[in-house]
């Protein structure tokens, strides 16, 4: 009997424990638990393959150089940050499915999301589930973080954010087409939330300060797609005076490779927000002359020591230029650092978020010399925002106008209250 | 749907010049990738889903090349050749060992030299993107024609794909060497029983199949950017061009890479938003009212 009785109690130990494990693999709590000693573990799903690999390697040095040198200076109370970076290939199940085993399995404590809009929308809603800290480093669709229904309250954004720089990219379209005369505009802007929401409100500032200008064409590429003749022969076609483009990364490359040959640049204006990053001016082997870029990085903008200071160290030590996503990222690791020193590493998703909801810290990358997590929808502003004329040679902008803030926060409270966000 | 702007432009001359090059630009270098891939189907009866690899190591050789000699011509050549040698290797050492299996070994082999090859591919020339840049030779304005506009480059990539095009219709069609492939397609035994080393042409088909995937490679490295990956997209069209013109016949490949690359062309202007559903829904019609497809014969093998 007494062997019996032990078998079922066995039986028993072993269901509770089967149970137990199921739990604790659907919720992740051991993983965030057995954190809280050891090293910070930050999570990164980001792009490291394919065309737009320069995103992800680009936002993984603008993390090193932050975490690289609190490691450096002893860690946080004596913890170091360990980053743990995984590909998601560009694709949204993959940043979801990414991002559950960096908190799961990998016993990531916090998240910095370095995927683009195609990925972060997925991130988010595994955030919403699992509520760790997380901090959207490159998605700039401005839905993310201004529309009320999509609110997470322990993610943030130290991306640019597209809607504010619709409006001082508009503003500066505007002045340019009164200048010159530039009333038909066409668009060519990859087929995804950032490119769709990117370019209606670039246009519709433009027409805001500009009211003789109308959209004739709009073409819509898909993201990563490899040919872009119909493209360019569609806006060809078109003949308008000007383009706005908001392609990026290799797919910029390849769109002004392809456009080159049609002369497409020589026919009308063009506007192209993500042209003067490093990772792009570098690769265009015929650089068009008159296009006019928005401000991503440069290491002339602002055209002080710190920053040339920092990219310079950023050269030296990741060896390779950094690009708008590097800055992003570094903003990001700052702001995560300055939070765990003031919860004491302590690495709760809510703690974290309560401190950094309207943080400033100090940086180049800031006007006047900082940046702000705005408490009201968690997003990142008075960073510097402009336009310029490109060039193919250092410093690869120039004439660079930067955009004040007053208006952007004017405009942009109303068109959230046009969207429904306010 | 802007059927309006569809019809304006098929009323301007300027509009049709330069859609129709434009579709033509595009199915030519679909043409190149699906004639490879049905030539090797039509001849050993196997589907090679690493099509796309061979394109895109055809392009990053051409990178490559150029890099060593500044000279697109020989870093085209080079590229085909390099595919084509790599082509009678992979035939030999792997896919011959599945030939006459189940297609899901076929394809299981397939995929494995896609997922190694793209893994290299990072490896040895990295993750990031790589841009060749459009060769000195070509750098000139556009040619313009009734008022529409053609790039000099696109212009060489059309002759060059139909001259290379005719001349494998040539070799197949018209010479010694053509007549036993030909025949090994229909009954490999019956021309094996005649001393003719089968395995040889096999190979050999195999190569030049995959020295027009190459070819495809390098024609297009100066247009676009060199990813690893970059065969898989690429690769989908070529099987709906293959579909569409019937399975081993490269008249057939020809044609339905023409209707693509139209398809595409004039699309983007009329039903921007659903032009890959057209593609398919051509595919859908051919397979339901033609399934063996345009030039396709219904029992080849």
């Amino acid at each position: 009997m007494s062997s019996i009785d032990s078998r079922r109690t066995g039986r028993r130990q072993l269901l509770k424990g089967a149970g137990a494990l199921a739990t604790a693999g659907i919720i992740g709590t051991p993983a965030i638990v057995k954190g809280q000693s050891g090293a910070i573990k930050i999570g990164v799903p980001t792009i490291l393959s394919g065309r737009v690999a320069v995103l992800g390697q680009t936002s993984v040095g603008g993390l090193k150089v932050v975490f690289d040198k609190v490691n450096e200076a002893g860690g946080i109370n004596g913890r170091k940050i360990e980053l743990v970076v995984r590909d998601s290939k560009g694709a949204p199940q993959e940043a979801a499915k990414v991002t559950r085993d960096l908190i799961n399995n990998d016993g990531c404590q916090i998240i910095i999301d370095a995927e683009a809009s195609s990925g972060a929308f997925a991130v988010q809603e595994v955030i919403r589930e699992i509520g760790v800290l997380c901090i959207h480093s490159n998605s700039e669709t401005s839905s993310l973080t201004a529309d009320p229904k999509l609110h997470v309250p322990t993610a943030f954004r130290t991306a640019r954010q597209g809607i504010h720089d619709a409006i001082g990219g508009g503003d500066y379209a505007a002045k340019v087409a009164k200048a010159k005369g530039l009333k038909k505009w066409a668009t060519c802007s990859p087929d995804y939330a950032y490119g769709r929401s990117n370019t209606a409100e670039f246009m519709e500032y433009a027409k805001h300060f500009d009211g003789n200008i109308q959209v004739v064409e709009e073409s819509w590429p898909k993201l990563f797609q490899p040919d872009y003749t119909e493209v360019v022969t569609k806006v060809l076609n078109a003949k308008a005076d000007a383009m706005y483009s908001a392609l990026w990364g290799g797919d910029l490359v390849a769109f002004i490779d392809q456009a080159n040959l049609y002369g497409l640049f020589d026919k009308q204006a063009s506007f192209m927000v993500n042209l003067g990053d490093y990772g792009v001016v570098d690769q265009v082997k015929q650089f068009p002359q008159g296009v006019y870029s928005g401000g991503r990085y440069n290491r002339t903008v602002p055209p002080t020591k710190e920053n040339e200071e920092w990219y310079q160290n950023y050269v030296k030590t990741q060896k390779h230029k950094p690009t708008n996503w590097s800055w992003e990222n570094d903003v990001a690791a700052q702001m995560v650092v300055e939070a765990l020193k003031k919860t004491n590493g302590d690495t709760n998703g809510k703690k974290l978020a309560e401190v950094i909801k309207g943080m400033t810290i100090k940086t180049q990358f800031g006007v006047g010399g900082s940046v702000t997590m705005r408490a009201e929808d968690n997003t990142l502003v008075n960073y510097i925002i402009g336009y310029g004329l490109s060039l193919s040679k250092e410093p690869f902008i120039a004439d660079f106008q930067t955009s004040p803030w007053e208006p952007i926060y004017e405009l942009e409270k109303q068109w959230k209250k046009k969207q429904g966000y306010a | 749907m802007d059927l309006d702007a569809l019809m304006r432009c098929v009323g301007t001359t300027s509009c049709i010049v330069t859609q129709l090059t434009s579709g033509m630009i595009i199915g030519m270098l679909l043409f190149l990738i699906a004639s490879g891939v049905t030539l090797i189907f039509g001849v050993l009866n196997v589907i090679n889903f690493a099509h796309g690899s061979l394109y895109m190591i055809g392009a990053y050789a051409a990178w490559t090349f150029y890099q060593l000699t500044g000279s697109y011509f020989v870093s085209a050549l080079g590229a085909a050749v390099a595919v084509g040698v790599l082509g009678v290797l992979f035939e030999r050492f792997l896919m011959s060992k599945v030939y006459g299996s189940n297609v899901l070994m076929q394809l299981l082999v397939c995929y494995a030299v896609v997922l190694i090859s793209d893994d290299l591919i990072k490896i040895i020339w990295g993750p990031v993107s790589l841009s060749m840049g459009m060769p000195v030779e070509f750098r000139l304005p556009p040619l313009r024609f009734f008022g529409g506009v053609v790039p000099p480059f696109y212009i060489f990539m059309i002759v060059a794909a139909m001259a290379i095009g005719l001349l494998l219709w040539l070799v197949i069609a018209r010479t010694r060497f053509g007549n036993i492939v030909r025949a090994a397609a229909v009954n490999g035994p019956m021309v094996s029983a005649l001393g003719i080393r089968v395995n040889l042409y096999y190979a050999a088909v195999f190569g030049i199949g995959s020295a027009l995937a190459g070819a495809a490679g390098a024609l297009a490295a100066p247009v676009r950017s060199l990813t690893p990956g970059m065969g898989f997209s690429i690769l989908i069209e070529s099987f709906i061009v293959t579909v569409i013109g019937g399975m081993g016949s490269i008249v057939g490949a020809f044609v339905a890479s023409i209707i693509i690359g139209l398809t595409r062309s004039f699309g983007s202007i009329g039903f921007p938003l659903f032009v890959d559903g057209v593609m398919f829904l051509i595919m859908a019609l051919v397979l339901i009212f033609k399934p063996s497809g345009l030039f396709g014969r219904p029992h080849n093998k």
